[in-house]
């Protein structure tokens, strides 16, 4: 079909058939070591920073993550469509049967571990403080999850319980500047406790009880829901994260009688810091 | 230059498995009791091409019920069971039967000039229980519970009689053991077929890369498939004899089926994979009049992968909290460098060459596209922190489609490739390139926002988004990209249907093939081979044909080398 003519003698000589990969290969590793150190000036590809003090380093991850994997498939797809369109049919001579090259062969080998071994060391270095627990946390919260609502209990006021469900959409209120430990199980099925400005998520599983750490540090509000496929009503699972500051939290906490008078408390204590949408649209958090 | 073998070669597969039924007189009875790997072949291409189509079909309702955040196409219940049914035929009825039941099946005999598969009953009985099992799955639909609404993963305790106490549940873990014992016989067949038939001079060493790959994907269905049937039993035992297996109130643990059903689940994932990745690896040197860029090293990769992908599968449990983390990373780090090295034997096939760009291959290049944004994404997946905020979003969605896209593109690329030698018609390339770009493009238009919303917060299996109605606009983009794909699988069946009237003019080697089902007739006569070439290489027919342009087996940094001319000397 596409008989281009060509000049043949550019296109197969080996010469430069090989080192263009060489050198590509070389500025990939290379360029990919700076980037993923500094995560600074980079984009958030499709996330913020977070309100907790992993999320903001899980942001980082996220950017290193992102930029290496942009150079390598930017690099790799680069390639395919270079070799499909340089190469692609200009006589019915046969070309060079080269079958082996053992360098090449070395260096698709070496680089790509390289780069992996890199990876997984960023990911262990995020990872092992985002899923340590503290000995006595400040603040603890019992979460509960059940078809199709979520209940909040909070060890420090036996009489605080709040529960709700679908799109009551319960609000389950957190400290700021202060680490809470959140208790994660659940009644029935398995249900996903998932807070996206935490970047964060667990399952919330039946006979087994989760535990996790958070520090946030901002005042707002969070729109959630369920994310595990639990049943019918998985699409109306719904929640609301509250971030107040610790002094109003355990203020609030020590004096309400119910679930109610907490929530009630939460919201007058919290100055209107944040954008609010209305409950079913989730809410905004503005950065600083 | 020829060694001619007997058409028929009795002694080397010891039973009478029926040599007089194709003396008899052909028709329907023929067709139900054939015991011939290509008609069983085909049988599986076709009907598994058609659960493509039916699953297809409901991720068409799926889509249209998404581009409007409250729904209203499907109710609540029945979004639940498209989706389920949706996953479940297109990886338990589609994906697998395609590649080891269909093409593996026709071909892989051929490759090695064997006269047909080591157990022709067996072969013929998995495809009828893999047609059973289908069938069963498809019937939860006409139960007055509905079919399975799950999900396609069943988990435990969403999956009990007691949260899906539906005649549909049963229909699909009864589908799952059918079909599961279908892959296991396959399986069977595959190693002992590739251990026993292959025929003089065909070593290890010189199989072709598809047959090597379906060798390693054989192993695999016989590690995994046996875990997920056992799985499957002890639930059926749950809900209906009383034992407590995985119910944490009677003292048993949910999580356990995850792990049985992840231990067979990402093996699952290479044994739908590795044969579509050896279709690609077979198109693309033919298309590009080259050798296979480092064969053995690539074979090595292949075995790597089967290996490591047994110790894997909790990387899809990182957000349960009782797995340990940083192992699981770690061995899913360690599979991705032999994944992604595959990407350069298929670069390196073409580098040089002389691509040639037929519906196949383009196919082709469009499944190293598409599998590399799957890929890369995987190993994003594969960090446990940026896991936990992208897992069940439609992220993960988005993950997982780049891939699966990628094998309906390589499902292509294969059935372009081999149409002819199945059949000895062509499809219509024009057709074919039609159906390319529809295809890649509307695979592309698909995934990506399904990204973006994912990071926005998007949950999957979300029969309404009221939550966040400014989901939709992405889901809208999605969708059109979704339809697209649905278009060009119209278009595909336009040109299947088109060709069943067509000359056979195909003839024995079409595209110039290298590897043995090329040197037989289109289609090869019962029993295959009237006569094999001489085999020294891993391309015996490419070598037949040009005696002269031997492969280069080892590092030729020759200078002086005319560009056209070839070294007859080589080795
Ligand atoms: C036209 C092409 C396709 C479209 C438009 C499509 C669309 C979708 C969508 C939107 C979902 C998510 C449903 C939800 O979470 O609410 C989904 C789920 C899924 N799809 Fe596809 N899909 C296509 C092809 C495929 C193919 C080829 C495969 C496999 C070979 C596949 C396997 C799955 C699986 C396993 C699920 C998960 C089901 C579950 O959550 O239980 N899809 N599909
Ligand atoms: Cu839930
Ligand atoms: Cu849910």
């Amino acid at each position: 079909m596409n008989d281009h003519a060509n000049t043949t003698d550019s296109a197969i000589a080996p010469a430069s058939t090989r080192r263009p990969s060489r050198k590509g290969l070389g500025w990939i590793a290379l360029a990919i070591a700076p980037i993923v150190l500094s995560g600074c000036q980079i984009p958030g590809f499709g996330i913020n920073e977070g309100v907790t003090e992993s999320s903001h380093k899980v942001y980082k991850l996220w950017q290193g993550f992102m930029v290496t994997g942009l150079i390598v498939g930017g690099f790799t797809f680069l390639l395919i469509v270079y070799a499909a369109i340089r190469y692609r049919r200009r006589n019915n001579e046969i070309p060079r049967q080269t079958q082996y090259n053992t360098l090449v062969e070395v260096l698709y080998t070496v680089i790509p571990t390289i780069i992996v071994a890199g990876l997984f060391y960023f990911t262990i270095v995020v990872e092992n403080p985002e899923v340590a627990v503290i000995k006595n946390p400040p603040a603890k919260v019992k979460v509960v999850a059940f078809q199709w609502g979520w209940r909040f209990s909070y060890p420090e006021n036996p009489k605080v319980n709040i529960v709700g469900q679908t799109t009551e959409n319960p609000e389950l209120i957190m400290p700021v500047g202060e680490t809470i430990q959140v208790d994660l199980s659940s009644l029935d099925v398995v249900h996903g406790f998932y807070i996206k400005e935490f970047s964060f998520s667990q399952y919330a599983q039946p006979g087994v009880v989760n535990k996790f750490d958070f520090k946030v540090d901002k005042v707002g509000e969070f729109q959630t829901q369920c994310t595990q496929m639990c049943g019918l009503y998985h699409s109306l699972m719904y929640f609301k994260v509250k971030t107040i500051p610790a002094s109003d939290y355990h203020q609030c906490l020590t004096s309400s009688n119910s679930g109610d008078e907490f929530v009630a408390c939460a919201n007058k204590t919290t100055p209107a810091l944040y954008h609010r949408n209305t409950a079913t649209q989730g809410a905004t958090v503005h950065h600083g | 230059m020829v060694d001619t073998l007997q058409p028929t070669t009795e002694h080397a597969h010891g039973d009478d498995h029926g040599h007089d039924e194709h003396h008899g007189a052909s028709g329907l009875l023929n067709w139900l009791t054939t015991t011939d790997h290509k008609i069983i072949g085909m049988n599986y291409t076709v009907t598994s091409v058609v659960m493509m189509l039916l699953g297809g079909a409901m991720a068409m309702l799926i889509r249209a019920q998404l581009t409007v955040p409250d729904g209203g196409l499907v109710s609540l219940a029945k979004y639940n069971e498209l989706f389920t049914m949706h996953g479940s035929i297109m990886i338990y009825l589609f994906a697998g039967p395609f590649a080891f039941g269909g093409l593996a099946n026709y071909m892989v005999p051929i490759q090695i000039g064997a006269p047909d598969m080591a157990f022709p009953r067996l072969n013929a009985l998995s495809y009828w229980l893999y047609l059973t099992g289908s069938v069963t799955m498809l019937l939860g639909f006409f139960t007055s519970g509905g079919a399975a609404n799950f999900g396609w993963v069943g988990y435990a305790p969403l999956s009990n009689a007691v949260n899906a106490p539906g005649a549909g549940a049963d229909l699909w873990i009864g589908a799952l053991i059918l079909t599961g014992f279908s892959a296991i016989f396959t399986g069977v067949n595959l190693v002992a077929t590739i251990f026993y038939l292959r025929a003089p001079g065909m070593t290890m060493f010189r199989m072709p890369i598809f047959t090597w790959n379906m060798l390693v994907t054989g192993i695999l269905i016989l590690l995994a498939f046996p875990v997920l049937t056992a799985g499957l039993v002890m639930l059926y035992c749950d809900r209906h004899f009383g034992t407590h297996i995985y119910d944490a109130n009677g003292g048993g643990s949910p999580v356990l089926w995850q792990h049985i059903f992840w231990f067979w689940g990402h093996p699952e994932v290479y044994i739908l994979a590795l044969p579509f990745f050896g279709m690609v690896t077979e198109i693309i040197p033919v298309f590009s009049k080259k050798p296979l860029f480092g064969y053995k090293g690539m074979v090595f990769a292949t075995i790597t992968i089967a290996a490591l992908s047994t110790g894997v599968w909790a990387h899809h449990m990182f957000t349960t909290g009782v797995v340990l983390l940083p192992f699981f990373s770690f061995m899913t780090y360690l599979i991705s460098i032999p994944t992604g090295m595959k990407f350069f034997n298929w670069i390196g096939s073409m580098w040089g060459g002389q691509v040639q760009y037929t519906s196949a291959m383009l196919f082709a290049i469009g499944f190293l596209l598409t599998f590399l944004i799957g890929g890369i994404t995987g190993i994003l997946l594969a960090s446990p922190p940026l896991d936990f905020f992208t897992h069940d979003t439609y992220f993960v969605v988005a993950h997982f489609h780049s891939v699966v896209i990628a094998l309906v593109i390589g499902a292509m690329a294969g059935i372009f490739y081999w149409y002819p030698k199945m059949t000895g018609r062509f499809l219509n390339e024009r057709l074919g390139k039609l159906q390319f770009w529809l295809l890649t493009l509307g695979g592309l238009l698909f995934v990506m926002p399904g990204y973006l919303v994912g990071l926005r917060g998007m949950p999957r299996r979300m029969a309404v988004y009221i939550i966040d109605p400014t989901w939709q606009n992405l889901n809208i983009w999605s969708s059109i990209g979704g339809f697209l794909m649905g278009i060009s699988m119209l278009v595909f069946a336009a040109n299947a249907l088109k060709t069943l009237k067509a000359p056979k003019t195909a003839g024995p080697n079409p595209w110039d093939g290298h590897t043995l089902e090329w040197f037989t007739t289109s289609p090869p006569p019962h029993h295959n081979f009237y006569s094999l070439p001489n085999i020294k290489s891993e391309r015996p027919t490419w070598d037949y044909f040009h005696p002269d342009a031997p492969a280069l087996t080892h590092d030729d940094h020759d200078p002086s080398h005319v560009p056209g001319a070839v070294k007859a000397d080589a080795q």
